[in-house]
């Protein structure tokens, strides 16, 4: 009993204290807690917005059929009576239209990326390295907007007039206009976007890299490129793989401005055409919400938008989950030495 | 003459402590052996080697060649001169230690024998260094590094596998990629050697970064002997690490000197008596006396000298 | 001389070269040359990219911009000499940064703290830490479209321009704000975390055995130490709530003059554009098609993103030896 009393009593000369700390945790705990609910929300309300035109479809949705503009446009002009709803829609080119435009960017900008990466940390003369650093970083927070007036006023116009051939917009033109707006604009400016930002990752890891791992493979009679590539590289695959991350995330929502370069058509670009592939437009995903956001209260419209969301949400949270994982299976080795 | 073991100390004493002054008092004023004082079977080559015969640790003839030298070697940061005009030769067979006080230049002399103190841009040398009668200029810095081996104060076992560390060099240096089957000799060969195989045989994969300290400085031994280097630079090999580590660490260096050249800079005037046969002292930039480590720790010549060794062992 | 040999003798001279010495290919490969080669041809044209760019918008500012148009509103015109300036979207982006900001701190901040100095149960710090990411990885278009949803609702009526039969229009700047905040709070929750993590153990140790309890600490002493890294990712968000589109053409309505409506609370649940979709807006791509306004818009949001830039830059540069 004693014994009790005795740690009883400090105990008591600081209880008030002791109380607004754990209220204080309570309140920081309840305000961390609000953005899983506020995840569960946006995940739940779009889900149960998407479900119509999920359901109508069923697993068609994902397939090719027909042009899947003209279906936008039948479920936008449904008859106002629920029970008359238009939701034939078949996505299929939109989600190419995704997947291509985002797969062959940041497979492009990851080469990329890495080579500009060593190339400033490693081999760039001093007073180059002291102004593209900045400029770097610079590119990394330009709005994509500005990259989309560049492509529309510049690129586009430029791809339209030098590169494509009377003869080749003839060939196509039963199918599809080509006016510059295509996916080798899109991909390219996105490129260009999205470039900066997994360079400014980059250059930091390498930044980071111990300068003793460096030196212990040039001690070893290995060439800079070879020291760069087997210690430098594989130290900071996780920073490449969150730069990954974070550039497919970006490319994968970017809407405005593939919708000013792309074309925003919703035609499903064939690679069997050859060269004029390069030259057909596309819209994926995103830009086709942003373009078609005056409708959205149109109800059977909205939904198929809000499938449309929710497709990208679904890939986005796939897309974290991935990277933490690769990330995880590549610490094996690195043991918190970084 | 006559040699007499001092302090040579059998089992007994905790396996702890580090290894005792195996030094030898030669109680002779020459102690250089001079070439032909070899009383072994004759051999035919005689004379048309370099080979020589000198008094190695522990007053035992030992065979030595040279492998590098320096003539007039001084290196600069900027305005500060870390090296002046120093000329030493580095011979297989033995231990050369380089000591001094802090920023004395030894360990940018020891950078510069590998052209690594090229890494610090500001860094300009003067004056030449021959590895085998050739000067390392008119190398290719990676196949002088590949024959100018380097340990570090830290031990920077790369972020690989142990089989993967010790294999790196031979991996990285050319353009064919050799077969693990092939490597699986050398590394282990290298291992052995550095004495870490039999710490490390059952883990060959295991992350090198999961190792102790001593053990990844072994490790990274083994790194350097897997590219087989005439010259091995050890750069305070043993300051990251504990005494038990160190007493490893030294028996391993000292049993690889019949193989390799081995430069070791130390700050630890009681490790060098231990493991070298050479001793250079350096001050400020300047070589101030080299020789036999008898000589340097017994008798130096110069003040300079006398006062910091005489610091040393009171 | 005769030396006596205590030990073993010498053994036999050694010969050069007796361990075989496996044949030395150091130098570069073609692999190695290619790589190099490649490595510099990247670092050239991104050079060459970045110059173009900064070059290119800075000439076509210079060119279009005139001072009046910051202080002009916009006008409807097929006609680009009539079409007025852009100070309403100007201001929209600044009122737009402004509610993102004031919402994002406080609460990424908060969030930080408790990752960082509780995070308890861990359980649930390791979900908050996900949830955080995967709000960083959703598409802004994809918060426009929620954000939508969410102020769409009756009750959120307050919060935007409301017509006469009860349907909630759901587009206004306290909307679109608070989605933009939720674009800038995984940047101020990462570098206040980075700040927090950087701050050593002995500082709160040593707050702890003055006998302050976890809250006081915090306030006292780990939130002034993390003051720069908090404004570092404040400017950043300010960064991304200035260069978002989609938001503001989803959440802010389709006019281009600031449009309040009635009430104290009046401009909040208006609609207006920002500078972002003034130049969408004014791009071929829009209904306006006046690009010599969108260029000079482009060239004052290029303006606005340099200078936070800068900022970042220079808070870093300035906080730099904190704990040694």
């Amino acid at each position: 009993m004693e014994a009790a009393t005795l740690t009883e009593a400090p105990a008591r000369a600081t209880l008030g204290r002791d109380r607004t700390d754990r209220r204080v945790e309570l309140l920081l705990g309840a305000l961390a807690s609000t953005i899983l609910l506020l995840i569960a929300g946006m995940i739940l309300f779009v889900l149960i917005k998407a479900l119509p035109s999920f359901t109508h479809n069923g697993l068609a949705w994902f397939g090719a059929g027909g042009s899947v503009d003209d279906q936008l446009m039948n479920i936008f002009n449904s008859p106002a009576d629920p029970a008359d709803y238009v939701y034939k829609l078949r996505a299929w080119p939109l989600l190419y239209a995704t997947a291509l435009i985002t797969g062959v960017a940041v497979f492009v900008s990851v080469v990329f990326s890495v080579l500009s990466g060593i190339f400033i940390v490693e081999f760039a003369p001093d007073r180059l390295r002291r102004v593209i650093e900045p400029v770097v970083k610079l590119l990394a927070a330009v709005p994509s907007v500005i990259y989309g007036l560049i492509g529309i006023l510049v690129v586009v116009p430029w791809v339209a007039d030098h590169l494509i051939s009377e003869d080749r917009k003839a060939s196509v033109a039963y199918v599809i206009q080509l006016d510059g707006t295509s996916i080798l604009v899109g991909i390219f400016i996105l490129t260009i976007m999205i470039c900066p930002i997994m360079i400014a990752i980059i250059v930091d890891a390498l930044r980071s890299v111990p300068e003793k791992w460096v030196e212990g493979a040039a001690a070893l009679g290995v060439n800079r490129w070879r020291a760069m590539r087997t210690v430098s590289l594989r130290a900071i695959r996780p920073a490449i793989v969150a730069a990954l991350v974070l550039a497919t995330a970006r490319a994968l929502g970017e809407a405005i401005m593939l919708s000013m370069v792309a074309g925003s058509v919703g035609f499903a670009p064939n690679p069997l055409d050859g060269i004029t592939f390069l030259f057909e437009p596309a819209r994926p995903l995103a830009s086709t919400i942003v373009d078609n956001s005056e409708g959205l209260s149109v109800v059977p419209f909205g939904q198929t938008m809000y499938a449309f969301a929710a497709i990208l949400l679904i890939s986005s949270a796939f897309l974290s989950f991935a990277g933490w994982a690769a990330r995880k299976s590549f610490s094996r080795y690195t043991l918190g030495a970084r | 003459m006559e040699l007499k073991e001092e302090g040579a100390r059998t089992g007994d004493g905790p396996a702890a402590e580090v290894p005792p002054l195996r030094r030898i008092v030669v109680e002779s004023e020459t102690v250089p052996i001079r070439v032909g004082d070899y009383a072994g079977p004759p051999d035919p080559e005689y004379g048309k080697e370099p080979w020589q015969l000198a008094a190695g640790l522990d007053g035992e003839p030992t065979w030595i060649e040279e492998r590098m030298r320096t003539e007039g070697l001084s290196i600069a940061y900027g305005d500060k001169r870390a090296v002046k005009d120093v000329s030493i030769e580095v011979n297989s067979g033995e231990v050369l230690a380089l000591i001094g006080p802090s920023g004395c230049g030894k360990t940018t002399l020891l950078r510069s024998l590998n052209r690594l103190v090229e890494l610090t841009p500001a860094a300009k040398r003067t004056g030449r260094i021959i590895l085998d009668d050739q000067d390392v200029d008119s190398f290719d810095v990676t196949h002088l590094r590949s024959r100018v081996g380097m340990l570090f104060q830290q031990p920077n076992p790369f972020p690989m596998s142990i089989f993967d560390n010790v294999a790196y060099g031979l991996r990285e240096r050319g353009s064919k990629k050799p077969r693990r089957r092939q490597l699986e000799p050398i590394v282990v060969d290298a291992l052995e050697r550095a004495g870490l195989w039999d710490e490390v045989s059952s883990n060959l994969n295991h992350p090198a970064l999961a190792l102790s300290g001593g053990q990844q400085q072994r490790l990274c031994i083994a790194r350097s002997l897997a590219v087989s280097p005439e010259v091995l630079l050890l750069d305070e090999p043993c300051s990251a690490l504990d005494p038990i580590s160190t007493g490893i660490i030294e028996e391993t260096i000292v049993e690889l000197r019949s193989e390799v050249a081995i430069v070791i800079v130390t700050h630890n005037l009681q490790q060098a008596a231990r493991i070298a046969d050479r001793v250079a002292f350096m001050y400020l930039g300047d070589m101030v006396e080299s020789g036999p480590a008898g000589q340097v720790f017994g008798a130096p010549r110069e003040a300079r000298t006398q006062e910091y060794v005489g610091g040393g062992f009171g | 001389m005769n030396i006596e040999v205590r030990t073993a003798a010498p053994g036999p001279r050694p010969k050069p070269g007796r361990r075989a010495r496996p044949e030395h290919h150091t130098g570069w490969s073609i692999g190695d040359r290619v790589g190099l080669a490649a490595a510099w041809a990247a670092g050239i044209s991104l050079c060459v990219v970045a110059a173009v760019i900064v070059l290119f918008m800075a000439w076509k500012g210079l060119q279009f911009l005139h001072l009046d148009m910051l202080t002009s509103s916009p006008e409807a015109s097929m006609d680009q000499s009539k079409s007025g300036g852009f100070l309403d979207p100007l201001v929209g982006t600044l009122l737009l940064t402004v509610i993102g900001i004031a919402i994002a701190v406080p609460v990424g901040v908060g969030i930080a703290v408790w990752l960082t100095e509780y995070g308890k149960p861990a359980g649930l710090a390791r979900l908050v830490e996900s949830g955080v990411e995967v709000v960083a990885g959703t598409p802004s278009i994809v918060l426009a479209i929620f954000g939508l949803l969410v102020f769409q609702q009756g009750f959120m009526g307050i919060f935007s321009f409301t017509a006469a039969g009860g349907a909630v229009f759901g587009r206004s700047f306290i909307a679109a704000g608070s989605m933009m905040a939720l674009i800038a709070l995984p940047l101020v929750i990462g570098s206040t975390r980075e700040a927090l993590n950087s701050i050593p153990r002995h500082v709160r140790e040593a707050s702890y055995a003055l006998g302050k309890d976890r809250a006081s600490t915090i306030r006292r002493v780990l939130l002034p130490s993390a003051r720069s890294g908090i404004a570092t990712g404040a400017t950043l968000g300010m960064g991304r709530i200035c260069g978002d589109t989609a938001i503001v053409v989803v959440l802010l309505g389709a006019s281009m003059q600031t449009t309040p409506e009635s009430g104290p609370l009046g401009l909040l649940r208006g609609t207006g554009s920002t500078l972002t979709s003034y130049v969408y807006n004014n791009s071929p791509a829009g209904e306006g098609n006046a690009p010599d306004k969108a260029y000079a818009a482009a060239f004052v949001l290029l303006m606005i993103v340099l200078l936070l830039n800068f900022v970042v830059g220079l808070i870093g540069k300035r906080n730099k030896p904190q704990w040694n």
